[in-house]
């Protein structure tokens, strides 16, 4: 069973509550302090896209263990408008390169793992991985 | 480990070496993709190494720090990535190039009845200028020479939609006005309404020795009349080609006998920006006269080759001259 934490994201003020708790779990596992803020930092973004264009959503996030090693996950979730263009959204994009959030991209470059599912109308789910070598 | 020692080296003298090798060092953090936060982290590591435990809040100075540069990392490496795209968009954009010459190249005609010949140089890479040489059922070669106003790759478009229309217009009745009027037809229905093409075509009967000619809104060609030892200019009023869906086109047609010959070209040879006050088409005249006992071909190297020089061998312009000589 692996310990799980969920942070509503409503107001701005509840990115830095996200954040704070990816960081303390982050931590706990073992993190650097780079890694911690690597970690910190995508879910901040992850956040702030809920609050930006879903209104509102969870962050789930939870440690991972396995044989040799361990990690940490985190869940973005949201009821929200939903990514039409999935394969634009993954890419790096001159467009995107000036707008508030750094984009998926970036997420994933903080990460060693990210998978995104959304569908028009319906929602958004992110989910990203770090992993640490026992 | 080795930023510890490259540090230590230069608390100890800095000198311009130490610094020097510190870049160097770095340069092989940044070719192992080492983000910017990471690089402080060694640092700050390195510092504490050196100096021994850390007053708290150099330490949550220096955290501080690791933590607003993980942005300045996204940010560098969202620009390579960027970087790489735009490489593989020109490598991509070279080959279309290659294709496109390819597939617009044209022959000069070789004919006994008329001596026809080409210089046709572009300023960059992309030839805004086409020449189109059309020798059909024996008793008539054509020429078409256009003009696209636009670069990149939609005029390169706009003249593969000339080539072709002009292809299909091959086996039909391909006097100047009704091939003016199905190419301007072509152009203003499937063009940007900011693209425009000026296009001079000429129809020479070989039998007859009678050249038809139709112009819209382009340079107008000159003709060299040998008994009379005279130019005229060969205009023919008609509207650039995508401007509006029906135009009808003029046509006009001289005879040509021996010693006579016709100059087509575009506005890169008559127009020199910054010698304003200079009559290029006098000068074109002039320079014809000289060399007029040289055929065709000849003559176009040679007009290229003196107007270049008046250029300072820098065109301003793609320059076309198309001869056609008796």
């Amino acid at each position: 069973m692996s310990e799980k934490s969920i942070v509503e994201i409503v107001t701005e003020w509840d990115i830095v509550t996200a954040r704070q708790q990816g960081r303390n779990e982050a931590k706990a596992i073992g993190f650097t302090t780079v890694d911690q803020a690597r970690i910190a930092t995508a879910i901040s973004e992850l956040a702030k896209n809920i609050y930006l264009y879903a209104s509102e959503g969870d962050i789930i996030i939870e440690r991972l263990k396995e044989k040799n090693r361990i990690g940490i996950a985190i869940t973005a979730i949201d009821k929200g408008p939903g990514i039409a263009n999935l394969q634009s959204v993954l890419e790096d994009s001159f467009s995107n390169s000036g707008s508030s959030s750094v984009g998926i991209p970036a997420v994933k470059r903080l990460m060693d793992k990210l998978d995104i599912e959304s569908e028009v109308g319906k929602g958004t789910k992110v989910r990203i991985e770090k992993w640490l070598k026992r | 480990m080795q930023y510890e020692k490259i540090l230590s080296d230069y608390l100890k003298n800095q000198s311009e070496e130490n610094l020097y090798i510190g870049q160097n060092y770095i340069r092989q953090l940044i070719q192992k993709n080492i983000t910017p936060e990471e690089v402080i982290n060694i640092h700050k590591q390195a510092v504490e190494q050196l100096h021994g435990t850390l007053p708290k809040y150099v330490e949550h100075a220096y955290d501080f720090l690791i933590e607003v540069m993980v942005y300045y990392g996204l940010k560098v490496k969202e620009h390579q990535s960027l970087l790489m795209k735009q490489e593989e968009l020109r490598i991509e954009m070279d080959i279309a190039t290659k294709i496109q010459n390819l597939m617009l190249k044209t022959n000069i005609p070789k004919l006994n009845q008329i001596d026809v010949g080409m210089v046709s140089v572009p300023v960059r890479k992309m030839n805004g200028d086409y020449v189109y040489f059309l020798q059909d059922d024996g008793h008539h070669v054509s020429v078409a020479v256009t003009d696209v106003v636009g670069k990149g790759v939609p005029a390169a478009l706009c003249m593969s939609m000339v080539k072709y229309g002009l292809d299909t217009l091959e086996f039909a009745n391909n006097n100047p006005s009704y091939v003016l009027e199905v190419l301007n037809r072509i152009i203003e229905k499937s063009v940007d309404d900011s693209m425009f093409v000026s296009l001079f075509y000429g129809r020479f009967d070989v039998e007859n020795n009678i050249f038809t000619y139709g112009s819209a809104g382009h340079e107008p060609a000159l003709y060299y009349n040998a008994k009379e030892n005279k130019f005229y200019d060969l205009e023919s009023k008609g509207l650039l080609l995508g401007i509006l869906p029906e135009v009808k086109y003029r046509q006009s047609e001289i005879h040509l006998n021996d010693g006579d010959f016709i100059i087509m070209l575009t506005d890169g040879v008559t127009e020199f920006r910054k010698l304003e006050e200079l009559d290029s088409r006098q000068l074109i005249r002039e320079i014809a006269m000289k060399c007029k006992h040289l055929n065709a071909q000849q003559m176009c190297d040679e007009l290229y080759k003196q107007l270049l020089s008046y250029q300072n061998y820098q065109l301003e312009d793609d320059f076309t001259v198309v001869i056609l000589k008796k």
